[in-house]
C-alpha cells in the first residue's frame, strides 16, 4: 500500500540530491565573507527547514489521526516525527560544524535559528519515552498524536522567544541571507532544498513501507502458526 | 435541547464543583504546596552557595528566581491528576453529562492557584533573601500572573496524560520543561530589567508581557482543543 | 568574519557532507536489517503455510469437501517461484 511509486521517488531523488551537489560545487560563487565554509549553508540550512516542515506534517497527520481514529495516520505521524528528528540531529551538527569554521567555537548561542531548533530537537526528542511509557496501544498511539499537535503549535511560539531574545548588539553568525543572495546562490539552495524535501520523502515513504509490511507479517504469522 | 435528552449539568457548575474539590482536598491533606514552598526555599539556600553570591540582581536574579519557581511548579504538576487516576475520577467524568474540556480547565484553574500560592510565600522569601528593594515586586506580580496561565495550561495537559503512563514521575519533567522554554525566555526577560541593581527598568516589558499572553493564549486553545480526546477509552 | 583558507575551510565542509552521508548510510543499514528480518519471517512463514496446505491435502484424502486456505495456498506459492 505504501510502496507504490517507492522506486520512482528515490530515483527522482538520487537525480535532484546529485544535481544538487553539482551546484554546489561547481555552479555557485564564493561568499564574500565566509568563503568556502558558506558551502555548508546548502547542506545545513535546507536540513533545518525539511525538518521543521516534517514535524509540522507530523501534527498535521495527528489531527487527521484524532479526528478519525483511523490508525495509518498515527502511523504517518510517528514516522514524520522520526525522521524528522534524524535530520535534526543532521542540522544540529552540521550547524556546529559550521559555527565552528566561521565563529571558532562548536557551539554559538548568539544564532537565534540553531538554538531554537536545538530546543524544538530537545521536545521531540522525548516523543518516544512518552510515546512507550504508555502500555494501551490505542491509548498510546491518541496520546502521542496529542503530542505532536502541540509540539506542532509549540514550534513557531519558540522561535518567536528566541528571536526576541537575540541580543541586538551580536551579529548573526550565519550571515549569508543578509543582503540577499545572487542568483546563483539562489538556485543552488532551492535544488539542495528540493533534494533533501525529496530524501525526506523518500525515507518516510520507505520507512512507512517497512513498518506496513512488518503488521502485515504479524498478521499472517498469528493466522499461519501452527496450533 | 430536545426533551428526550438527559439534563446537562451546566459547565460552569460542574467546574466550579472540579475546582472546589480539588481546593479542599489540597487544603485538606496538604500534599503538594507545603512541597512545592519547602523545595523553592531550599533551592534559594543552594543557589546562595553554588553561586557564592548573598545578593543578586539583573538576569542572575531573574535566573535564579525563574528557575527555581519553574522547578518547584513541576513538582505540583506531577501530582494535580494523581488523585483522579487512584479514585477513578476519571472514569466519573467520562460518565457525567458534562463537557470533559471542563476537567482541562478546573485542573488548570486548580494548578494556578497552587502556583499563585506557591508565590505568594516564596517571591517574598526570594526578596528579603537576595534583593535590596522591594520596589520590582509590584510589576513583577504581572509577569508572575502570565507566566502561571501558561505553566498552569502546559502542566495540566501534560499531566493528564503522563498520569496514565509508566514513568509518570520522570515524563512530566521530561515534557514540560523544553515546552515550557519560551515562556521561561519571555518570564526572565521580562524580569531581568526589573531586579537591576540601580532600581527596575521596563525594557521592553510590553513586549515581554505580550510574548507571555501569546503562550498562554496557545496553550490555553491547544489545551481546550485536544483534551476531550484524552479522556476517550 | 574573514575567510578560512581554502584548505583549512575545505575539511570542514568535507566533514559536514560527511556527517550527512553517514546519517544517510546508517538509516539504509537499520533499513536494511529490517527487511533481512522481514525476509527470514516470511520464509519461516512460508513454511508454516507449507506445512498446513500439506497436512489439509492428506486430510482432504479422507474428506469430502476440500478446505483451502488461498491466503495460505498463495504465499506458498509465492515462496517457491
Amino acid at each position: 500500500m505504501y510502496g507504490k511509486g517507492l522506486r520512482a521517488l528515490s530515483i527522482a531523488t538520487v537525480a535532484a540530491i546529485a544535481l544538487a551537489l553539482a551546484l554546489v560545487f561547481f555552479f555557485a560563487p564564493l561568499d564574500a565573507d565566509q568563503g568556502f565554509v558558506q558551502k555548508i549553508f546548502y547542506l545545513h540550512v535546507p536540513l533545518a527547514i525539511t525538518a521543521l516542515a516534517g514535524f509540522m506534517v507530523g501534527a498535521v497527520h495527528a489531527i487527521r489521526h484524532l479526528r478519525s481514529g483511523d490508525r495509518s495516520h498515527d502511523a504517518r505521524s510517528y514516522v514524520s516525527i522520526h525522521t524528522s528528528i534524524i535530520f535534526g540531529v543532521g542540522v544540529l551538527i552540521t550547524g556546529s560544524i559550521w559555527a565552528k569554521a566561521s565563529w571558532g567555537h562548536w557551539w554559538v548561542w548568539d544564532e537565534p535559528t540553531l538554538v531554537s531548533f536545538l530546543i524544538v530537537f530537545l521536545l521531540y526528542a522525548t516523543y518516544y519515552p512518552f510515546r512507550y511509557a504508555i502500555e494501551d496501544p490505542e491509548r498510546q498511539a491518541r496520546y502521542a498524536s496529542v503530542f505532536a499537535v502541540t509540539a506542532g503549535a509549540f514550534v513557531p511560539l519558540n522561535f518567536l522567544a528566541v528571536r526576541l531574545a537575540e541580543s541586538l548588539v551580536h551579529p548573526r553568525v550565519f550571515a549569508t541571507a543578509e543582503g540577499g543572495m545572487p542568483p546563483k546562490m539562489w538556485l543552488t539552495f532551492v535544488v539542495s532544498l528540493a533534494g533533501i524535501a525529496l530524501l525526506w520523502v523518500t525515507l518516510v515513504k520507505f520507512e512507512l513501507t517497512a513498518k506496513s509490511a512488518s503488521a502485515h507479517l504479524s498478521r499472517l504469522r498469528r493466522a499461519l502458526e501452527p496450533a | 435541547m430536545s426533551a428526550a435528552s438527559p439534563p446537562v449539568t451546566p459547565s460552569r457548575d460542574a467546574f466550579v464543583a472540579i475546582l472546589a474539590k480539588d481546593l479542599r482536598s489540597e487544603l485538606r491533606t496538604l500534599r503538594s504546596l507545603p512541597v512545592m514552598v519547602l523545595f523553592a526555599v531550599t533551592t534559594f539556600v543552594i543557589f546562595r552557595f553554588g553561586l557564592d553570591r548573598t545578593s543578586l540582581s539583573g538576569s542572575l536574579a531573574a535566573g535564579v528566581l525563574w528557575a527555581t519557581l519553574l522547578f518547584a511548579a513541576i513538582l505540583g504538576t506531577g501530582r494535580l491528576f494523581v488523585a483522579e487516576r487512584e479514585e477513578g475520577g476519571f472514569d466519573a467524568i467520562r460518565l457525567a453529562p458534562i463537557d470533559r474540556t471542563v476537567l482541562f480547565a478546573a485542573k488548570a484553574t486548580a494548578l494556578l492557584v497552587y502556583l499563585a500560592a506557591l508565590e505568594l510565600v516564596t517571591v517574598p522569601v526570594f526578596a528579603i533573601f537576595f534583593l535590596d528593594s522591594a520596589a520590582p515586586l509590584g510589576p513583577l506580580c504581572a509577569v508572575l500572573a502570565l507566566a502561571d496561565v501558561g505553566l498552569a495550561a502546559t502542566g495540566a495537559l501534560i499531566s493528564s496524560m503522563a498520569v496514565n503512563s509508566r514513568a509518570r514521575d520522570l515524563l512530566v519533567p521530561l515534557v514540560l520543561l523544553p515546552l515550557v522554554v519560551p515562556l521561561m525566555i519571555a518570564a526572565t526577560a521580562a524580569t531581568e530589567p526589573l531586579l537591576e541593581a540601580g532600581g527596575p527598568a521596563y525594557d521592553r516589558f510590553g513586549l515581554w508581557l505580550a510574548v507571555l499572553g501569546l503562550y498562554d493564549l496557545v496553550f490555553l486553545l491547544v489545551g481546550y482543543a485536544v483534551f476531550d480526546f484524552l479522556l476517550e477509552d | 568574519m574573514p575567510a578560512l583558507p581554502l584548505d583549512e575551510a575545505g575539511k570542514y565542509v568535507a566533514g559536514a557532507y560527511v556527517v550527512f552521508v553517514v546519517l544517510i548510510l546508517i538509516y539504509v543499514a537499520i533499513m536494511a536489517a529490517k527487511l533481512q528480518r522481514l525476509e527470514r519471517e516470511l520464509r519461516e512463514l512460508a513454511g508454516f503455510a507449507e506445512q498446513r496446505s500439506g497436512r489439509r491435502d492428506s486430510r482432504e484424502a479422507t474428506r469430502e469437501t476440500p478446505n483451502r486456505d488461498p491466503e495460505v495456498t498463495a504465499v506458498a506459492e509465492e515462496m517457491r517461484r
